[in-house]
């Protein structure tokens, strides 16, 4: 089981949880694991085409997925997948 | 410029790093640094590099103190409540450090000005609260070249890297489209620990320092996070994309471009979708700019009536946090009035197309 960090904004969609377990041996089986376990957070990874949405980048370790296989790469049992959306505050 | 006999003294803690001393002490002082809002980030930047002897601090904000800054923006006080932002944080940083230069810049940073401003300091520091002038920022920093200490904030967790270094990533090689609006909630609609602002913060002004000094491993090409809640800092690796718009090999951005679009933000609604959100009641202002004699003939009771040429002077009377919505007869002079509440920092403005011609009569 690779643990899935998530971040603050996406977590009211996933029971208030700040990191998931989710069975998968890539990123994408890893991810649908993720969002069969709570479907709420589909909409807010992926678009209407189903792709992973530009503005939400996904890490194995310390690596963004663009850089390795993309949603084909590689996840180990003792990986962690860190979902790292862009956030804006800071002054107000 | 060498340093004064006080400035000796007062940086004697610096000088005596042998990774600083009084030459990168005269270095600080010869800088100049732009801070992009005196908010939840600024404030600490600015006190502290303000303390430490950075010589030119510009800084961009166009708003008021209001209460509820105070619980974060440590530059403000309560006495300061009304204040500009920018008045009240240059009186706190001199008090600091009065051989110091505050450059202020009372404006929203826009594709018109964004450039001769960047360009005019050595390194920018990013404590914006939204996604179009995050764009901005990096876009005028990768074309003008000046390295930008990058953080941001939401509830409990925090972001913080350095873009746009010659060799590193910009935030677009990070995230190449911002989110659709509404899809992220800004720290006015999902709260923010108060102090997280001063942990970002405070890692962005010791970048600033460390490269303006060009000592030490700055965060460029990592992406450092940082958890509150349970204490964590974690750091992710950043390439620069060689795909990137504005810093990759076959750039499609080499000048600045409307933000706003690029960020989706509507810019128009109908007259239609005016009436219907009056009637559900929908929290918004609704601005009349046309002349005291055509809204005596026929008005919108909800319009407040501002005409288009006192608007710079009774601005102040449209509260910025919310959805403004512009009319006039027909749209063109809302138009004009929609851009100078864009251009003076409100984020969300639409202009009613048609203006009241198009409104239908109850
Ligand atoms: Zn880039």
């Amino acid at each position: 089981m690779a643990t899935i960090l998530i971040p603050t904004p996406l977590r009211q969609y996933a029971g208030g949880q700040s990191s998931v377990d989710a069975t998968g041996s890539s990123v994408s089986e890893v991810l649908a694991s993720l969002t069969s376990q709570h479907p709420a957070l589909k909409n807010h990874l992926y678009n209407d085409e189903g792709r992973l949405r530009s503005f939400v980048n996904i890490y194995v370790n310390d690596e963004d997925i663009r850089y390795l296989d993309k949603e084909k790469t590689a996840v180990a049992a003792a990986d962690t997948l860190s979902i790292v959306p862009s956030i804006a505050g800071g002054a107000a | 410029m060498s340093l004064t006999a006080e400035e000796l003294e007062r940086y004697s803690r610096h000088i005596m790093l042998p990774e600083m001393g009084a030459e990168g002490q005269e270095k600080l002082k010869n800088s100049k640094v732009l801070l992009v809002g005196t908010g939840g980030l600024g404030a600490p930047l600015g006190l502290y590099l303000a303390a430490a002897g950075v010589g030119t601090i510009g800084l961009v904000d166009f708003d008021t103190v209001s209460v509820s800054n105070l619980q974060r923006q440590v530059i403000h006080g309560t006495k300061d409540i009304g204040r500009r932002k920018l008045d009240s944080a240059a009186d706190t940083l001199l008090d600091i450090n009065p051989n110091i230069n505050i450059v202020k810049h009372e404006l929203a940073l826009t594709s018109e000005n964004a450039l001769a401003i960047v360009g005019a300091y050595d390194v920018v520091a990013d404590g914006t609260d939204n996604f179009p002038t995050r764009y901005l920022v990096n876009d005028a920093c990768v074309l003008t070249g000046k390295p930008n200490a990058y953080g941001s904030i939401f509830r409990f967790e925090g972001q913080a890297s350095v873009f746009a270094t010659e060799e590193g990533p910009c935030y677009r090689c990070l995230y190449p489209e911002p989110p659709p609006p509404g899809l992220v909630p800004s720290c006015a609609e999902g709260g923010v620990l108060g102090i997280l602002p001063g942990v970002i913060g405070l890692i962005q002004a010791t970048e600033v320092v460390k490269i303006l000094l060009g000592i030490g491993q700055t965060l460029a090409g990592r992406l450092l996070l940082y958890d509150a809640m349970n204490m964590k800092f974690r750091e992710l690796k950043l390439r620069k994309n060689p795909d990137c718009p504005v810093c990759g090999t076959n750039r499609t951005v080499t000048k600045l471009i409307d933000y706003h679009q690029f960020c989706g933000m509507p810019k128009e609604i109908s007259a239609l979708e005016v009436k219907a959100k009056l009637a559900r009641k929908d929290d918004f202002v609704l601005i009349d700019v046309r002349e005291p004699h055509e809204h005596q003939a026929r008005n919108i009771p909800e319009a407040t009536l501002i005409p288009l040429g006192q608007l710079p002077q009774r601005m102040l009377e449209i509260d910025r946090s919310k959805l403004v919505i512009v009319h006039c007869k027909s749209g063109m002079r809302s138009a004009k009035a929609c851009t100078l509440l864009r251009e003076s920092g409100y984020p969300n403005v639409l202009n009613m197309t048609g203006g009241i011609d198009a409104y239908p009569a109850s």
